[in-house]
């Protein structure tokens, strides 16, 4: 047991305890146990069928596409996957919900544990467990109008396949919750088996936390939050159930087991009522599918075609490139910022344009633009030629910058564009003089300013030169002509 | 809710009632109380056998296994199909009381 100080801060006398809950909504063509297509947008009920409404007589049949894709998510948590599994019915009822069941995994789940491992603020490592991941299906959509008695119901989320990751109680704090988050998210989006997008909703997340003196080896009352929408969100909505629960054992209050929502407008936490958040389940075996038994050859040929993960990916850019850490977290932050870089890294031959080139400006076009690789239309063919037409000095860096903007704006290749606008880099002492002249005549005062010896202003003279060629003048011919020219 | 002696009580009736959101009149309490009674006593013969050797037994048939569908789209409901039997709609969707 720890000694506790009368006079120590709250923040160290308590110990924070959180679990995540995640759910993640998988990218198949259809349901779970049904054919209908879970395409986003459709109108309302019209990817419904017999047996996602629950219809009777009706008869559910496994998706073999969510088992490999559980597989592969399990797998890549490190879990150990189970010789058997089976499905139960979860019984509750509210509209959303047509069966008044959800057919979900209880005791006999697609996975055992596995880990994750985040990084620390102090940079250390640390390893979170993994519980389980289990399969299951989607509920409906409600909307509720404020001036109506009545709520509407779209079914045609219902049934969709989704995964539930649920972790061990390992976090210490907030923080260690949002980099759990963010670590697990990017393992699962290199895996390809859903969109991963919280606000969408193909990701949701939700926390038990509680707090205990330190040292405590109980754990303290339970609260779980739910309703947090963003990364962001959870991390805040943890923080201030954190404080709130300090708050409540400081000035000698019990907390509750509980159910609590978090409110994004207000910012704080609010109890639901204990009727709406009592549980009882009432889980038993669901009849109508029958049990599943996962032979180690399908685990192993999922295995072999995994895709490389984050982890391993960095090992590899690491020994393959000689990268530095920084350089390798960004270029291996996604999948697709990876494979663009490769791409064109190969077909270039120029690997630290290639990274200069993925860090810098594509990285400035996905944040310009709020959009991923995907969105960019980029592919690595036609980075690789504007690394290698600025490379070989064919045109001037501030062109290059120029052609990938317009190849992302249109899909056109570089090669093309650099053809049609004439837009070569002019290195010709004879083409450029008449430019350098013209940049003379006209810019007395930092002429006047180099000739008295302020290197600096040969540089905004070069950067008229650059300006009135339309950037294709080569800046270092063009300083040679200046200097020459004014000394 | 713990029933160890397998006693169905007016509470264990109006608690299963309100899990399936139904509200049940005091009569009818009365009457399904004697009615689950008589259910459960009926299965509760099962526990004469001994099952100390016998594993929990999930499905009827342990032979038949791994019955999957490949994931390929088909046809959905026509949305009149659909709500067809739906004491309400609105607008292509259910339409239900106001639930929150
Ligand atoms: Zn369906």
């Amino acid at each position: 047991m720890v000694k506790v100080d009368s006079d120590m801060t709250d923040h160290t006398r308590y110990e924070t305890v959180i679990g995540l809950e995640v759910h993640l909504q998988l990218n198949t063509r259809t349901k779970t146990f049904c054919g209908c297509s879970i395409k986003f947008g459709a109108e309302p009920n019209t990817q419904v069928c017999p047996v996602c409404l629950g219809l009777p007589g009706s008869l559910p049949v496994f998706n073999r596409e969510v088992l490999n894709s559980g597989i592969k998510v399990a797998l890549s948590l490190g879990c150990d996957i189970q010789k058997t599994m089976k499905f139960d019915r979860k019984n509750y009822y509210y509209p959303d919900l047509p069966k008044n069941y959800q057919i979900s995994q209880y005791d006999q789940p697609l996975s055992g544990r596995g880990k994750i491992g985040i990084k620390l603020e102090d940079g250390t490592r640390k390893e979170i467990g993994i519980t389980r991941v289990h399969i299951e299906e989607d509920a409906g959509k409600l909307l509720h109008s404020e001036t109506d008695s009545y709520s509407l119901v779209d079914l045609n989320r219902t049934g969709t396949p989704l995964l539930e990751i649920v972790s061990e109680p390992d976090m210490r704090s907030p923080y260690e919750a949002y980099e759990y988050l963010v670590k697990l998210k990017q393992v699962l989006k290199y895996l390809d088996v859903s969109d991963c997008n919280m606000e969408e909703g193909s990701l949701r997340c939700d926390a038990n936390i509680s707090i205990r003196k330190r040292g405590a080896r109980e754990f303290g009352k339970k609260v779980e939050i739910k309703n947090m929408n963003s990364f962001k969100a959870v991390r805040e909505g943890l923080l201030f159930e954190e404080e709130r629960q300090r708050e409540e054992l400081e000035e000698g209050r019990e907390l509750t087991q509980e159910t609590r929502l978090w409110d994004e407008d207000k910012r704080v936490t609010v109890s639901m009522r204990s009727k709406e958040a009592s549980h009882d389940y009432r889980y038993f075996p669901e009849p109508d599918l029958v049990p599943f038994e996962i032979s180690a050859d399908l685990v192993d040929g999922i295995r072999r075609a995994m895709p490389e993960g984050p982890e391993e990916k960095k090992i590899r850019f690491a020994a393959e490139y000689g990268m530095g850490e920084k350089d390798i977290e960004v270029l291996t932050a996604e999948k697709d910022i990876a494979d663009l870089f490769e791409g064109a890294a190969g077909l270039s031959g120029d690997r630290t344009g290639a990274c200069n080139w993925v860090k810098g400006e594509v990285m400035m076009h996905l944040k310009e633009r709020e959009t991923d690789v995907k969105g960019l239309k980029l592919s690595p063919g036609n980075l690789a030629q504007v690394i290698k037409l600025a490379g070989e000095g064919k045109i001037s860096n501030l062109v290059a910058k120029e052609v990938l903007r317009e190849s992302i704006d249109t899909g056109r290749d570089p090669y093309s564009i650099v053809k049609d606008k004439g837009l070569e880099q002019v290195s010709n002492a004879d083409a450029l003089g008449e430019i350098v002249s013209k940049v003379i005549r006209e810019n007395e005062r930092s002429v006047s300013d180099f000739r008295k010896g302020k290197d600096a202003a040969l540089g905004f003279l070069v950067g008229q030169v650059m300006k009135l060629s339309g950037g294709k003048a080569n800046p270092k011919v063009a300083g040679e002509l200046l200097r020459k020219a004014l000394t | 809710m713990d029933n160890p002696k397998n006693e169905i009580t007016n509470e264990i009736v109006e608690y299963a009632a309100r899990l399936a959101r139904l509200s049940l009149s005091e009569k009818e309490v009365a009457v399904f109380k004697v009615q689950l009674g008589g259910i459960l006593n009926y299965v509760s013969q099962l526990n004469e056998i001994d099952t100390s050797n016998t594993p929990p037994t999930s499905h009827a048939i342990p032979s038949l296994l791994n019955v999957f569908r490949e994931d390929v789209p088909v046809k959905s409901l026509p949305r009149e199909e659909a709500l067809k039997n739906a004491p309400d709609e609105s607008d292509g969707f259910f339409r239900v009381p106001r639930v929150i």
